[in-house]
C-alpha cells in the first residue's frame, strides 16, 4: 500500500478564462501535516475541490489513499473535509446540521455530542445554526470534518474569524490528530500558524506548484539574513554599502536594513561598522521564517 | 439511499417547515371545501371559473371528494415551492459541498431527496383528504346534500382513486419545483419563476387561447388531480404531464450529475 494520503500528478482544471491549476504535481505523505499556501485566487480551493471530487479535472491524475480520484465514492467515507469555510442550514441547530450529515455518511449519532463538546460546542449544540458567531460556525465546520473520524483531514482556512484562542486551539487540535495518524491537510493564510503545525508544504502560485515538500527543505533553500538598525536612518544606506563590498545583498524595509548573510558574518559586520563611525542599535541575526520565503516566492511583497 | 432518504427527512421534519407547509395545507383544504358548499345555491358559481357543482352531483359516490380534487393545483404550487426551495437552497446556502462529500454519488444523493420529498408530498395529501373530506361532510348535513353514497363502495373508490390522483399531480408540481431548483440554484428565482408559469401564464394563456390548456404543463396536472374534465381527458394528461415531468427529470438529474460544484 502506498504511504501517501495524496498523490497528484499533472493535476490541471481549465476555465474559459485560463488555467485555475495548471499541471500540479505534489505529494503528502501520511500522516504529516501539510500546509497548502498561495496567495488569493492561486488556485487552492479549486485543488481542493478536485481532491473531493466535486469539480472534475481537465488534465491529470490523483490519487487520495491510494485510490484514484476518478472514485471519490471509495476513499470519501475515510476523509473529513471542510471546503471554503463552514456551509450549514441556519434554520436547524448545530447539532441537528451535524445529524444530517453523520445520518448520510452513516456515522454513529453519539459522535454528534462528543465533537461539540471537543470543538467547544457543547453548551451551543442546541442554538439554532444562524445565531452562531463566525467563530462559532468554524468550529461546528471543523466538527463537522471529524465526524468520520478521518484518516486524512481537507481543511479549507479553518481558522478564519477564530480569536488566538480559538486559534490556539485549532493548533492544538491539528497537531493531536496528526499525532494519532491522520494526515492534515490544511490551507491558510496564516503563515505563522502553519509553520508551528506543518512538516510538509504545497505553496501555489497563479494555479502551479511553486514548492512542494518538507517545509524544512524550503526554509534551507533561503538565505538566513541580519536585521540591522544604526542611531540614525542614515547609517542604513551606509551599512548597506558595507555589506555590499563584502558580497551580501541588502534592503531597507520599514526602517531597518535586511542584510543577506550567516550569523557568523555579524561580527565581521559590526567591527566594519564601528570602524566607519556607526553604532549600531540592533544587529539580530535571523533564519528564514515562511512567512517571508512566500512573499519572496510567491513576489508578493508585504 | 436509505441513508439519504433519512438524511432529508431531518431537514424537511423541522416544526417551521412542516407545520407551516401543514398549515397552508389545511388552510387551503378548507377555503376550497367551505367555498363549495357554502356556495353552493349562488349563480355565480361554486366551483372552479365560476362552475356550478349542484346538490345532485355533490351527492353522487364522488361528492366527498369533489373540494379534494379541486384544491389539487393549490397543493401543487405548495409542493413547487418545497422541492424547489429544499433543492435549491443547497446551492445558496453553499451545503450541496458537505453533502457531497458525505455522498458522492450524485444520482443516490438526487434519489434520495426525491423520496424523502415523495414523503412529505404524501404527507400534504393524506392531511388535505381528510381536512376536505371531513369538512365537505360536515358542512353537507348544514346544506341538505345528501351523503349516502359517499362511504358506499363507489364513494371509497372514488377516494382511493382521487387520493392517487392528488399524489401524482403533487409529485408532478414538485419535481418540476425540484428541477427548477436544480436549473436556477436559487430558491426565490426557482419558486418565482414556478408560480408566475403555472398560476399567472397558463392562467392567461388559456383564457385568451382555451385549446392551449390542452397541452399546457400546469392544465395537465391540473387535469389530472380533478381526473380529468370536459375538455381534456385523464389519460392524455396523465401522458402528457408525465413527459413533462419526465423530461424535466431527465434534464434535472444530468445537470446534478454533470456540474462541477463550484461558488
Amino acid at each position: 500500500m502506498s504511504n501517501l494520503a495524496i498523490s497528484v500528478t499533472d493535476l490541471s482544471k481549465k476555465y474559459e478564462t485560463g488555467f485555475a491549476v495548471s499541471h500540479a504535481n505534489f505529494q503528502v505523505p501520511i500522516g504529516s501535516v501539510c500546509g497548502f499556501v498561495g496567495p488569493n485566487g492561486a488556485g487552492k480551493t479549486t485543488t481542493i475541490r478536485m481532491l473531493l471530487g466535486l469539480i472534475s479535472p481537465t488534465d491529470g491524475t490523483g490519487e487520495i489513499l491510494g485510490i484514484s480520484i476518478n472514485e471519490p465514492e471509495k476513499y470519501l467515507p475515510r476523509v473529513g473535509a471542510m471546503i471554503e469555510g463552514p456551509a450549514f442550514y441556519p434554520a436547524l441547530s448545530g447539532a441537528e446540521n451535524l445529524r444530517v450529515l453523520a445520518t448520510l455518511g452513516g456515522f454513529p449519532l453519539d459522535r454528534v455530542d462528543e465533537l461539540l463538546e471537543k470543538v467547544g460546542l457543547g453548551a451551543r449544540g442546541k442554538s439554532k445554526y444562524k445565531t452562531y458567531s463566525l467563530g462559532m460556525k468554524q468550529r461546528l465546520g471543523i466538527a463537522a470534518s471529524l465526524l468520520p473520524n478521518p484518516q486524512l483531514l481537507i481543511l479549507d482556512e479553518p481558522t478564519n474569524g477564530l480569536d488566538p484562542e480559538g486559534i490556539q486551539e485549532v493548533r492544538a487540535l491539528l497537531r493531536s490528530l496528526a499525532d494519532s495518524g491522520t494526515t492534515v491537510f490544511v490551507s491558510s493564510h496564516l503563515l505563522s500558524e502553519l509553520e508551528i503545525i506543518s512538516d510538509h508544504l504545497v505553496m501555489l502560485r497563479k494555479g502551479e506548484v511553486v514548492f512542494a515538500g518538507p517545509i524544512q527543505d524550503l526554509l534551507m533553500q533561503q538565505q538566513p539574513f541580519l536585521l540591522v538598525q544604526g542611531t540614525s536612518p542614515s547609517d542604513l544606506e551606509k551599512i548597506i554599502e558595507i555589506a555590499k563590498a563584502d558580497g551580501h545583498k541588502g534592503t531597507i524595509r520599514a526602517g531597518v536594513a535586511h542584510i543577506e548573510g550567516p550569523a557568523e558574518w555579524a561580527g565581521t559586520l559590526n567591527k566594519k561598522a564601528f570602524e566607519s563611525g556607526i553604532t549600531l542599535t540592533q544587529l539580530s541575526p535571523q533564519l528564514p521564517n515562511l512567512e517571508e520565503t512566500f512573499f519572496e516566492m510567491t513576489g508578493d511583497k508585504k | 439511499m436509505i441513508r439519504v432518504v433519512f438524511a432529508e427527512w431531518r431537514k424537511l421534519r423541522r416544526p417551521t417547515l412542516l407545520l407551516g407547509t401543514l398549515g397552508a395545507v389545511t388552510f387551503f383544504s378548507g377555503l376550497v371545501s367551505s367555498l363549495l358548499f357554502l356556495l353552493i345555491d349562488s349563480p355565480q358559481g361554486n366551483g372552479d371559473r365560476g362552475v356550478r357543482i349542484t346538490r345532485e352531483m355533490l351527492a353522487l359516490p364522488s361528492g366527498a371528494t369533489q373540494a379534494f380534487s379541486s384544491v389539487g393545483t393549490l397543493l401543487g404550487v405548495i409542493a413547487l415551492c418545497v422541492f424547489a426551495s429544499q433543492t435549491a437552497q443547497e446551492y445558496t446556502y453553499g451545503t450541496l459541498r458537505n453533502l457531497l462529500v458525505r455522498q458522492p454519488g450524485r444520482v443516490k444523493l438526487l434519489l434520495g431527496k426525491l423520496i424523502s420529498m415523495k414523503i412529505f408530498a404524501l404527507i400534504m395529501t393524506l392531511v388535505s383528504a381528510v381536512i376536505a373530506i371531513g369538512l365537505s361532510y360536515i358542512l353537507a348535513g348544514t346544506k341538505d346534500v345528501s351523503t349516502t353514497l359517499w362511504f358506499g363502495t363507489d364513494g371509497w373508490n372514488s377516494i382511493a382513486q382521487t387520493l392517487l390522483n392528488v399524489f401524482i399531480s403533487i409529485l408532478g408540481f414538485g419535481i418540476i419545483g425540484m428541477t427548477l431548483g436544480i436549473l436556477l440554484r436559487s430558491p426565490i428565482s426557482s419558486i418565482s419563476i414556478g408560480v408566475l408559469w403555472l398560476l399567472i401564464i397558463e392562467n392567461i394563456v388559456g383564457a385568451v387561447k382555451p385549446s392551449t390548456l390542452d397541452w399546457l404543463p400546469g392544465s395537465q396536472l391540473s387535469t389530472i388531480a380533478s381526473g380529468g374534465t370536459a375538455d381534456v381527458a385523464y389519460s392524455h394528461a396523465l401522458a402528457l404531464g408525465s413527459a413533462y415531468v419526465g423530461l424535466g427529470a431527465i434534464v434535472a438529474t444530468i445537470l446534478f450529475w454533470r456540474r462541477d460544484v463550484a461558488n
